[in-house]
């Protein structure tokens, strides 16, 4: 098929951005949206231009890290894929596709289609984690029994890839899907509950200093997310924080 | 703002006074229509509200702050979510993972707002005017009248009607969106979300319905 592509160019964080457009052809509808882009940069390479950063790594949809606001969406206009699984069978020949890079104030961009996640990271290092002595004496995971419905709420949230589509769907561009699956993980387990309270209230206001937006519950993270993260994990982080609020 | 810096606190508080300015909406939706039903009881209740001490004493100071309060919020929060996005898309599909309702808010929230400055100055503002400053000898028979006179307008009554359409929209996502603020999301939100839906839907349809009814039976006369 051949597509007009429309993508976001800005040389670095400093520079004045602007939508670029590009034609390419013979593109195979059983193409991930990545080898298109990869075809894109080639045809740039050949003819001596600069090629379009964009983020990628494990291309299985693991890593996270594959961006791009893709017609408005993140990751495109499939669900419960990331961008690296979107097919090129979801577009039409003669399409025109238009590309940006997930949009927030917490994530600046690099260059071109790459912004800075580390925000995410940052909110990551204030509290989520759980403290364990690996000297030797840890305890066997299969030593502690835990209901199997909690276990599977649990390892919903854990499926978070932290890539970020959630902010870039959402008009508030908020973290709140992040954040409470992050939190939910932890929260649901026994190994969670010894930093609970600290660890809501650091990762929330780390996530309000990063300058990330109000959830107004508009349920647009839910939809893109790749993983299927459920809404039900911010409200469960919202209880947490009531709760650690309360306890000070 | 101390307790209420946090993204949380700010949603949290946001869904309680919604909640609260809900419940209110419900008794007014009430005792409205007892207008349309039987006037004699329309004005004796309006009699009890416009003069029980704790009703205009409290109650009404409470109702009005949580209206500012919801308000003030509610802008406070738009600024801070437009904030976090400095630059816009150039092309953001909207509809295709929320509706509406959920994204606009602030617009439903404006023309509810708009709304309830010409309610003030339609009823409350010639309320005080009428009890506090010219200190007029109550009448217990006087509320139905006024109401009836009110929607003699087709212009104010065509208001009253696209304000209410607002409320819906805006009601059909608040009420719902409440719940998940205050966390609470498990096996009884599917029930409670449908219920909120219907009140969204419901009280507002009342609202148009009386509004209506008082326009057109005085033109019947």
């Amino acid at each position: 098929m051949n597509l007009t592509l429309k993508i976001w160019r800005q040389k670095d964080g400093r520079s004045k951005g602007q939508m670029v457009s590009y034609k390419v052809s013979e593109i195979s509808e059983h193409m991930s949206f990545l080898e298109m882009m990869d075809v894109l940069n080639e045809q740039l390479v050949n003819s001596g231009d600069e090629p379009v950063a964009f983020d990628h790594d494990c291309r299985e949809g693991i890593c996270g890290m594959c961006s791009m606001q893709i017609n408005g969406e993140p990751h495109g206009p499939d669900r419960g894929v990331t961008t690296c699984q979107l097919h090129m069978r979801m577009f039409k020949d003669g399409d025109t596709i238009t590309i940006e890079p997930f949009r927030a104030k917490a994530f600046p961009v690099i260059k071109d289609l790459v912004v800075d996640r580390t925000a995410f990271e940052r909110i990551q290092h204030a509290g989520g984690f759980i403290s364990v002595n690996t000297s030797g004496n840890t305890q066997d995971a299969n030593a502690i029994p835990i209901d199997k419905h909690v276990a599977d709420h649990a390892m919903d949230a854990a499926t978070c890839i932290g890539c970020g589509a959630c902010v870039a769907a959402c008009k508030n561009a908020s973290a709140m899907l992040f954040v409470g699956a992050k939190v939910s993980q932890y929260a649901l387990l026994p190994q969670g509950q010894v930093e609970a309270t600290e660890r809501v209230l650091s990762m929330v206001a780390q996530m309000d200093k990063e300058g990330f937006g109000n959830c107004t519950n508009t349920g647009a993270c839910e939809i893109e997310c790749p993983k299927g993260i459920s809404l039900e994990n911010i409200a469960r982080m919202n209880r947490e924080y009531l709760k650690a609020s309360l306890k000070g | 703002m101390g307790i209420l810096s946090s993204s949380i606190a700010r949603k949290v508080a946001m869904a309680l006074s919604g909640l609260f300015l809900v419940f209110f909406l419900g008794q007014h939706f009430v005792i409205n229509l007892t207008s349309v039903i039987a006037s004699d009881t329309f004005n004796s209740w309006s009699h009890f509200m416009g003069t029980n001490g704790l009703v205009q004493g409290i109650l009404q100071p409470v109702l009005i702050f949580g209206v500012i309060f919801h308000f003030v919020m509610g802008l406070v929060l738009e600024i801070r979510n437009r904030n976090a996005r400095a630059i816009n898309y150039k092309s953001y599909n909207g509809s295709a993972n929320s509706s509406w309702a959920s994204r606009n808010m602030i617009i439903s929230g404006l023309v509810i707002l708009a709304f309830l400055g010409l309610h003030f100055y339609d009823f409350w503002v010639p309320e005080i005017m009428y009890k506090y400053i010219e200190s007029n000898p109550e009448d217990a028979t006087r509320y139905f009248p006024e109401v009836v006179h009110k929607f003699e307008s087709p212009v104010r009554t065509g208001l009253y009607v696209i304000a209410f359409v607002l409320l819906m929209l805006h009601l059909w996502h608040g009420f719902a969106s409440s719940f998940q603020s205050v966390g609470f999301n498990n096996k009884y939100s599917k029930a409670l979300t449908g219920f909120a839906k219907v009140y969204a839907i419901v009280i507002p349809l009342g609202f148009i319905f009386i509004a209506v009814y008082h326009h057109f039976n005085q033109l019947h006369h």
